[in-house]
């Protein structure tokens, strides 16, 4: 599979992701933000950093580059998008996404391990989560703490559209795994067509255990997988 | 001509920003403060002889499309000479 892997002014965490594929034995190209075309990808990986310096608001401006254009049509045809970190608050203001992520509940950077609960196995970013597994990979952000109003909240939990939630290490849900003041604990969450995720945690920064942890691969496993079942029954 | 934007968090919204500011305030002695919000003020210069109407039509667009985030935030647009 090839990903393609866009880069911002000031995104700080496209060549983590470039390791993890490569890691994971797949290829992927950096896309420059004022590309139109994502050439031949499979998947995108929207990775993390401080696009256009997270000026006015994190992922506003990178919202509105070239590439993004691309993406959105790329996701509207039902391709896989992941937003890791900015990424994911790209993909929020892009409304590609439902909610907003603003300041931590401390007002703290947050830069540390933290614990978290597939909340959906059935999705094609988490199928390859084993089951009952609690992930742990790093989080590093000021702006992590995932806001949406109660009617929003009460559409993506009847659809299931949350995908991965802050526990501690035995999966409970407390007050004390949140790092950053999410409703509902919330660290990642995927679209009404499954097909476009964001996560404030970076599974990018966990793909091998050198890193301290591989539970980040399970993520792009998972993608991987779901990519393939799609080109096997293309090609039937 | 000028536009002045001023974005402010939704009430529902956390504002730790504005916790803090209050807590402050009232460590100094400032009594009688029931609520901080902290948001932010744009001032937008406008080239001279701009139709106000026209003006007030497109930076109220902007300001929902780019300058404020409707899930978080309310703006209030006001045009002065």
């Amino acid at each position: 599979m090839h990903f393609a892997v866009l880069q911002f002014p000031a995104s700080n965490c496209d060549q983590d992701c470039v390791h993890a594929a490569r890691v994971l034995g797949h290829t992927s190209g950096l896309v420059w933000h004022k590309d139109t075309s994502l050439g031949a990808a499979d998947a995108v990986i929207v990775p993390g950093g401080f696009s256009y310096g997270d000026y006015l608001r994190c992922g506003a401006i990178a919202r509105f580059s070239p590439v993004m254009q691309a993406v959105k049509q790329f996701a509207e045809n039902g391709g896989l998008v992941i937003g890791i970190c900015n990424g994911f608050q790209i993909l929020c203001e892009a409304h590609l996404l439902p909610g907003a992520l603003i300041r931590n509940r401390d007002l703290q950077f947050h830069c540390e391990q933290v614990f978290l609960k597939t909340a959906n196995h059935d999705t094609p970013f988490t199928t390859h989560i084993p089951s009952g597994k609690i992930l742990r990979v790093p989080i590093a952000h000021g702006e992590g703490c995932y806001f949406a109003d109660d009617d929003t909240l009460a559409k993506v939990q009847a659809n299931k559209q949350i995908l991965w939630q802050y526990s501690d290490a035995n999966g409970a849900l407390t007050e004390k795994a949140n790092p950053n003041g999410s409703v509902l604990n919330i660290a990642g969450i995927a679209n009404e067509r499954f097909n476009v995720a964001g996560l404030m945690p970076h599974p990018d920064r966990a793909s091998e255990p050198l890193l301290g942890s591989d539970d980040g691969k399970f993520i792009f496993q998972s993608m991987i997988a779901a990519l393939e079942k799609r080109r096997t029954a293309k090609a039937a | 001509m000028k536009a002045k934007i001023i974005i402010t968090p939704k009430k529902a919204v956390l504002d730790p920003q504005g916790k803090t500011v209050q807590t402050a305030l009232d460590h100094l002695g400032y009594r009688g403060v029931t609520g901080v919000h902290v948001g932010k003020y744009l001032e937008i210069d406008l080239a001279p002889g701009t139709d106000r109407a026209a003006a007030q039509k497109a930076l109220d667009a902007a300001a929902h499309q780019f300058l404020s985030n409707p899930v978080i935030e309310d703006y209030r647009l006001e045009i002065v000479d």
